[in-house]
């Protein structure tokens, strides 16, 4: 069941978002888009064009953006709300803590260009924090699809799922990497190699980087689990305990401060069901250099090569 | 219901907020006192509101944004018939649903977790804009402190309101003139706050927040864009010697000041 890693066509998952709100929007008179004058960056363009009264633009402010989203919610609407990773997680937390998450506001919080994507920009710009942020949160899932499939997928299921989420996407181009058709279950991760000398474990933008890292390690002749763990919260415990039992050695990779992140998560259900050794790669707990995504993807040792020598690494701790 | 009827309700539930807070040793009993009249005229007089359907998609809205003062909206909620009565001697207890802030989770009648100063106004735009997306015909009221106006997500919110035109929002500033550690004179004085709201293009009223018939004339106004009421009251309200003293915003009465607090409000009764 090994995954097509070579398809060479790369996709804004931002466009799947898009498509599918659009389309569950004509069906779905109740869902309103909210965004902080982000309607390019969220790519709510189209959506504009055929349902202007339900675009609500607050203007550049984040924290009335969460606050109007779950009035909305309680007024009978589904909202979508959109911006920038990093400015809606990080200036408004304590909106989504109290007004979403404790409330239980029925609203979809829609982080773009998360992580890494705003590159170039810096670290104001990165978002690589909004792991941690959220996922000690209860009552919200956290969601990084990996492709445009399991972009479209998952934001069907936030529009049928009675409940706040928080979907983290990226802007960063990925190929198709899951089957088309394929449907989002929260909690459940996505088995794309099978393995058992060590597992690979990531979502969004990393997902397709540690595939190429496992047909590397194949090539040397270590045969990697591959897991795409999209869904941060609520975690799916039975395959990452698994992943220790089977594989003895697990390594994560993440768009990420390797603090509180998806490394931490993974490591959370290993230390207390079934030890085994680990390596959490993503950023390291700086601010990041000037660079592309992708360069400082790989800059801090996620190049797929580096992902396979790490996991190779680890073993030799097994 | 006629003016001298709900000041009546105003003053049992002034009472019982203070008998709640004296037996909960913790409370908010300043803000609360100062709030009181406006509750009991949003639930007794304004809103259309049913206890046994609080949920009703076409119920007004209420969010209390100074989420401090629960306890008086507890007492309002309770009398009004959301909530037992007797429920309030659980105020603050180990489990009880009524904790120092409202959990609209937990307690029917509220809307919205409210707690963190700021909030509140947000949401009540998000639920007037709901309304007009809608076509719902409710009414969203919030009350917010006059020292949480400091908070710099309220003017992001007045902002919108006024873009999006919602001539169906009434925002209540319980303009108490102190927060917890000083008067706003004193910190960041935002008075006179009607020349700013008119600046965000809002209509405003200014009454006597402690007056019951001026309470409910500008709460049941209706006009063309958001509507601002600067309610002057006093914090400590109907207790002599809280009224206008910083330390009461949120001192418990020791069992004489009480009694004497007790007296003094029964009197009125």
């Amino acid at each position: 069941m090994n995954a097509p890693i070579n398809a060479p066509k790369l996709y804004d998952c931002r466009d799947a978002f898009a498509a599918t709100l659009e389309r569950l929007a004509a069906e779905n008179e109740t869902i309103v888009a909210v965004c902080n004058d982000s309607v390019g960056s969220s790519k709510l363009g189209g959506f504009k064009a055929k349902f202007a009264e339900r675009l609500v633009n607050v203007g550049i402010a984040e924290q009335n953006m969460v606050g109007v989203g779950a009035g909305l919610a309680n007024g009978g609407r589904l909202p979508f709300v959109c911006a920038a990773a990093p400015f809606l997680t990080g200036r408004s937390l304590e909106q989504i803590k109290a007004d979403i998450s404790y409330s239980n506001a029925n609203v979809k919080l829609v982080g773009i260009s998360s992580g890494l994507a705003y590159g170039e920009l810096g670290p104001t710009h990165h978002s690589i924090e909004d792991f941690a942020w959220t996922r000690v949160l209860p009552n919200l899932p956290v969601i990084a699809p990996c492709d445009r499939i399991e972009t479209a997928a998952a934001v069907e299921w936030a529009a049928a799922y009675a409940g706040p989420c928080f979907l983290r996407l990226s802007r960063v181009g990925v190929p198709d990497l899951l089957p088309e058709g394929h449907k989002f279950e929260l909690g459940k991760a996505n088995l794309l190699r099978q393995g058992f000398d060590v597992t690979l474990i990531a979502n969004g933008t990393l997902t397709h980087r540690i595939l190429k890292a496992a047909e590397i390690l194949a090539d040397r002749g270590i045969n990697a689990r591959v897991l795409n763990l999209a869904t941060v919260r609520p975690i799916d415990e039975d395959a990452i305990i698994a992943a220790a039992k089977e594989t003895g050695a697990i390594v994560t990779a993440e768009e990420h401060s390797i603090f509180g992140g998806l490394g931490s998560a993974v490591a959370e259900v290993v230390v207390d069901n079934a030890p085994v050794p680990m390596k959490r790669l993503g950023v390291p707990g700086i601010y990041a250099p000037t660079g592309s995504a992708e360069f400082l993807l790989d800059e801090f040792g996620m190049a797929p090569s580096a992902i396979a020598d790490a996991a190779q690494s680890l073993i030799s701790r097994k | 219901m006629d003016t001298t009827e709900l000041e009546r309700i105003a003053r049992q539930i002034r009472l019982r907020d203070l008998q709640a807070v004296f037996e909960a040793g913790a409370g908010h009993i300043g803000g609360e006192m100062s709030v009181i009249d406006i509750l009991t005229a949003l639930y007794f007089r304004v809103l259309n509101v049913w206890p046994d359907q609080p949920t009703h998609p076409d119920r007004d809205r209420f969010v209390l944004s100074k989420g401090h003062t629960a306890c008086a909206l507890y007492v309002t909620l309770a009398k009004r018939g959301f909530i037992p009565e007797e429920e309030i001697s659980t105020f603050l207890q180990p489990h009880s649903r009524l904790n120092g802030h409202p959990n609209c989770n937990k307690v029917p009648g509220v809307e919205t977790n409210t707690g963190p100063l700021g909030h509140g106004l947000p949401v009540a735009i998000g639920m007037a804009k709901a309304a007009k997306l809608s076509g719902a015909r409710y009414h969203t009221y919030v009350v917010t402190g006059d020292g949480e106006m400091q908070e710099g997500s309220n003017w992001e919110a007045i902002m919108a309101a006024a873009q999006f035109k919602l001539d169906n929002l009434t925002l209540v500033i319980d303009h108490n003139r102190f927060q917890q550690g000083a008067a706003l004179a004193e910190t960041n004085d935002l008075a006179p706050l009607r020349p700013k709201l008119e600046a965000f293009d809002w209509e405003v009223t200014e009454i006597n927040g402690n007056n019951m018939s001026e309470v409910v004339s500008a709460l049941e106004h209706r006009g063309l864009r958001p509507h601002c009421i600067v309610a002057h009251t006093n914090k400590g309200h109907g207790i002599s010697f809280m009224q206008d003293r910083v330390d009461w915003h949120h001192k418990v009465p020791s069992k004489e000041q009480y009694q004497t607090a007790l007296a003094e409000l029964s009197e009125a009764l």
